[in-house]
């Protein structure tokens, strides 16, 4: 960004007349707002697919009233939710009760930043990108137990602890999996992470080191779906379990917020995972639409591939138990990922 | 007046802020979303220092795990269980006394102390470096920490199993 700066301040003279500091701040602003818009967006599109996509899996047709094939659809929820009354129950903390939102709003906004959209330009070019990411999904955990906290709801702190246990329960094996492919690379640099991978579909790391880079990738797609709290581990969100969980007490806008970060996570791990596993900006098929701007499309191309898998999924299994839930966490995924880390560790060394 | 020096001021009034709802408030949630601030505003100290490695881990340490750990705890102990926990100044006058004269000292020695003026370039990359010491120079202690993790970890567990009989 400093070049970006400087090539402003040599070429305009509006711009030269700004002190940096300035223009650092208005660079900011702009991201910030760019990356909100985008979560909206993506919030927009997926709400909608995720409604097409179950009824289609139902064998029903979904929103089919509000514009063509029910397009429009999102857009009058999202303005319905606008003008709904907040209401904040009357015992609960009203600052903890608007803080929430922004913070679980603010994180995946953050994460937006350091992903591999292209071969030639990234917003930043984190040296610890992937363990950036990693640190800052971390920090959605405060964000939701201070939601279940701030509803002086039984069900809704229940809602929150589980959520909060699920998702810090599932940070290890997610992490493990990132260290398997982190260990071939050298480097937690995404860039460099997706040029290792460049020049077709068969340099993906997911068929690599067989067969442990493909259960690495397994690992890493259970976990990173639980800690959206996505089916089948949405036991935190489950209506017949605890109403809905650490959002119980939360109408309208703030509601949305909940959602929005929800789907805005879920594209995160889906766009990681696609960097990690699958190539991030790199086309399958090598040197064709292989630079620039088409890094976008690709990238775009696998995260989507991975959210229908996650709508898939979502229609498919039935919700696992609390129990269950951290069985699979601590008993299943992190031995399965230790034995990855040391089977690709003697692969690499011999 | 650089962006530098105008973003150091920033993250420090909002770590010193933080840090002051965090050791005044009377409720025991705010001490710790005042904590969740103090933490973010030495992350970003740590960026600025160009240690990128050491601010992450702050955040996923600090923040995903010992304050998650501080929530559970106060969360668990306060509205369940129906024990109050409140938060009061006794004593006022010793403390502001006390508190006042170890300020005093502490601002003196700052003072007074010769702060040798670094000219480092950008920063660079630091994990690289923290991996290689991790595994030459620091390798004992990097062992030792792992052997107390493991401990802190079978006693957790032991702590918090169910009576077999």
């Amino acid at each position: 960004m400093r070049e970006l700066i400087e090539t402003l301040q040599s070429d305009q003279s509006f711009f030269a007349g700004l002190p940096p500091a300035v223009l650092t701040l208005i660079f900011l602003v702009l991201g910030a707002v760019f990356f909100a818009t985008v979560m909206a967006l993506n919030a927009l599109v997926m709400v909608y697919a995720e409604r097409k996509v179950s009824a289609w899996m139902q064998d029903r047709m979904g929103p089919m009233e509000v514009g063509p094939h029910g397009i429009l659809q999102t857009l009058a929820d999202a303005i319905k939710l606008l003008l709904k009354e907040d209401i904040v129950p009357a015992a609960a903390d009203k600052r903890l009760h608007w803080f929430a939102p922004f913070l679980i709003f603010a994180v995946p906004c953050a994460a937006f930043v350091a992903l591999p959209y292209t071969r030639e330009f990234v917003f930043t070019n984190f040296d610890i990108g992937v363990f950036y990411v990693a640190s800052i999904t971390s920090l959605s955990v405060i964000a939701i137990l201070i939601a279940g906290w701030a509803s002086n709801n039984k069900w809704a702190l229940l809602g929150g602890m589980r959520a909060a246990a699920q998702i810090v329960s599932y940070e290890i094996p997610a992490g493990l999996a990132i260290i398997v492919i982190v260990m071939q690379v050298g480097s937690l640099n995404f860039n460099d992470i997706s040029l290792a991978q460049d020049g077709g579909i068969h340099r993906w790391f997911i068929w690599r080191y067989f067969p442990f880079n493909l259960i690495a990738f397994v690992i890493f797609y259970l976990a990173t779906l639980a800690e959206c709290n996505r089916t089948p581990f949405d036991l935190p969100e489950a209506e017949s379990e605890l109403v809905a969980g650490f959002h119980t007490e939360y109408s309208g806008f703030k509601w949305s917020i909940f959602m929005l970060a929800e789907y805005a996570e879920m594209l995160i791990v889906a766009l990681v995972g696609a960097a990690l596993f699958l190539g991030g900006w790199s086309s399958p098929i090598p040197g064709f639409l292989n630079s620039g701007a088409w890094g976008v499309l690709w990238f775009g191309l696998k995260g989507a591939f991975l959210m229908f898998t996650y709508m898939w999924l979502r229609w498919t299994l039935p919700r696992l138990r609390v129990d269950q839930l951290m069985h699979l966490s601590w008993k299943v995924l992190t031995p399965f990922s230790f034995a990855c880390i040391l089977g690709v560790g003697l692969w690499m060394l011999i | 007046m650089t962006s530098f020096d105008v973003m150091f001021y920033v993250i420090a009034a909002i770590t010193l802020f933080s840090a002051g709802v965090m050791v005044f408030s009377k409720n025991i949630i705010y001490n710790a979303m005042g904590l969740l601030f103090a933490f973010f505003g030495v992350a970003g100290i740590y960026v600025m220092l160009g240690a990128d490695f050491l601010a992450a881990t702050q955040l996923l340490i600090y923040v995903g795990g010992i304050l998650v750990l501080l929530l559970f705890g106060v969360m668990l102990s306060q509205r369940i269980t129906g024990l109050e926990m409140r938060t009061d100044t006794l004593q006022i006058l010793p403390a502001a006394i006390v508190c006042g004269g170890v300020a005093a000292i502490l601002l003196w020695m700052i003072w007074k102390t010769p702060w040798p003026k670094a000219d480092i370039g950008p920063p660079e990359p630091t994990t690289r470096n923290i991996g290689t010491l991790f595994m030459t120079d620091y390798l004992i202690p990097f062992e030792i920490v792992s052997v107390l993790l493991l401990a802190a970890l079978v006693g957790a567990a032991f702590i918090g199993r169910r009576n077999a009989q």
